[in-house]
């Protein structure tokens, strides 16, 4: 008889995991089990558009109407609290428990914690529509918003927040904004763009002691200096959803290590999304984990042919983006595979930088730009990097050459 | 109806290319095919109200610039998440080298 499928986790990746399998043609049973209250949801808005308006709204990857439409079973509000290998059996935290055919961890990651204790309501985390919800009340004019970590979460809040005549101030440990994955030169020109619109960022300063008196947050740094703010959002990175993986015995490297397809060393436990490190072919196989809606929603999917037996290896170049002020950059691949850069200038003080590996292969390429002037270059560059390119640097270079006729060189 | 508007010239548009248009209030993609074909849709993706015209053409596929949606634009059809409404097209004339859409 078939037990089906279950789907652990509820966000982006879980919710396309859960449609793909209908859209397959998979009749059996299909349950999506998430622990927060909401829809499966999209959380790119949280720090960006959903803080413009009066009140955060959630963006449903899919309606009640549509699960039922679809026969997919969302459980809401519930944790999965053990997973008993060999009964292909998912015990609940409400006492219930699911079997399974195939099962998917779509567990997502949550923000990295600050090792001070007696942190409270003035010293927060963003990762879900609760916690926006939270923050939002607070990003008011006239209050005093501390961002900690200069990161993409906390930039884009930090815009969101001075959008709404809040008086921010960044700090960020490391000596620039954005160290992980973006060029110094792109920062650069991020930085700027919060600093013209008053933003305060603090550089190369860690913090010292952080204090939350429930009425507001107190931060000393390193450097001497202290800021008091009405709340101080924390942004310092994120780290995988393991612990019932751990628990069931399956092998962690930095997330839920699983092969090309996305399968665990369990052949019916996939993971998929930013709980698990995979082989990214891309780059001869290095194991990465991505923390992308794209890379969430590309992997929901391919769980789902391979959990049907479709047998596909990721083949994906990592993607994201993201939005501050008028400005939105994007990048094509990941940059610390490249050797040298070129530089692209685009209309309207706009850029790409290609970067290519010591064979002159296309790696990766960043993008920055007024609304959405790099899109389509950054999605071209994407697929020179899929083919393994090696476009010459003077063609990428000049503006006068479409990247479209590379493609089909 | 015959609510016809010029857009551009044809010429203004490369093959496998697409660009935008604003009338009225409203705004439209015009694209060019790869077999040399005009088409007209709606300006602005299905999902998250993004500018088409700033996307990729690639045959009959217009791709969205922001999340990568896609649309078979000479049916408006979507293609795969996130976007799953399709997107109203418009019939297109070429008129002494100018484009014309039907916006009705």
């Amino acid at each position: 008889m078939t037990k089906g499928m279950i789907i652990i986790g509820a966000g982006e990746c879980g919710g396309r995991a859960a449609l793909a399998l209908r859209d397959l043609g998979y009749d059996g049973p299909v349950t999506l089990v998430g622990d927060e209250p909401h829809l499966p949801y999209e959380r790119p808005p949280l720090s960006k558009d959903a803080m413009a308006g009066n009140a955060p709204e959630i963006k449903a990857i899919a309606s009640d109407a549509v699960l039922a439409e679809r026969s997919i079973r969302h459980i809401h509000s519930v944790q999965a609290v053990a997973i008993d290998r060999a009964a292909h059996c998912v015990h609940l935290s409400d006492g219930s428990s699911l079997l399974y055919d195939k099962l998917l961890l779509a567990t997502g990651s949550t923000p990295r914690k600050l090792p001070m204790p007696g942190l409270g309501v003035r010293c927060v985390y963003l990762r879900t529509f609760n916690d926006a919800l939270a923050i939002r009340a607070h990003l008011s004019a006239g209050n005093r918003i501390a961002i900690v970590g200069g990161g993409f979460i906390g930039l884009e809040l930090a815009a969101a927040a001075c959008r709404l005549g809040a008086a921010v101030t960044v700090v960020e440990a490391q000596p620039r904004i954005l160290m992980r994955g973006v060029p110094a030169e792109i920062a650069k020109i991020i930085h700027e763009a919060h600093e013209a619109e008053g933003v305060k960022i603090l550089c190369g300063d860690g913090i010292a002691a952080i204090a939350d008196d429930g009425a507001k947050a107190r931060i000393a740094l390193a450097g001497g200096q202290n800021i008091v703010a009405d709340l101080a959002v924390i942004g310092i990175g994120a780290v995988p959803v393991t612990g019932l993986a751990a628990e069931a015995g399956l092998t962690i490297d930095n997330g839920i290590a699983v092969d090309a397809e996305l399968r665990t060393g369990d052949p019916d436990i996939f993971a998929a999304g930013d709980c698990c490190s995979f082989p990214l072919a891309v780059y001869g196989g290095r194991r990465v984990r991505l923390e992308a809606w794209r890379n969430a929603q590309e992997q929901g999917a391919l769980a789902a042919r391979n959990m049907l037996g479709a047998g596909e290896a990721h083949a994906a170049v990592p993607w994201f983006w993201s939005d501050q002020y008028g400005l939105t950059l994007q990048i094509a691949g990941l940059s610390d595979e490249g050797h040298s850069t070129v530089r692209r200038d685009l209309d309207d003080g706009a850029f790409i930088l290609f970067h290519l590996a010591q064979d002159g292969r296309l790696v990766a390429a960043s993008g920055i730009g007024l609304g959405n002037t790099v899109a389509r270059d950054i999605r071209l560059a994407e697929m020179l990097i899929a083919r393994r390119a090696k476009p010459a640097p003077e063609a990428l270079g000049s503006q006068t050459v479409k990247l479209k006729s590379l493609l089909a060189a | 109806m015959s609510d016809w508007v010029e857009a551009c010239d044809a010429e203004d548009i490369d093959e496998e290319d697409v660009m935008r248009f604003d009338h009225d209030g409203r705004t439209f993609a015009i694209y060019r095919s790869p077999d040399d074909e005009y088409f007209a849709t709606d300006g602005l993706c299905t999902h998250e109200k993004v500018h088409l015209a700033d996307g990729l053409v690639m045959d009959d596929i217009i791709e969205c610039p922001k999340h990568n949606g896609r649309f078979n634009y000479k049916t408006g059809a979507a293609r795969g998440a996130p976007v799953c409404v399709n997107l109203r097209t418009y019939p297109v004339r070429i008129d002494a080298g100018k484009i014309l859409i039907q916006i009705g």
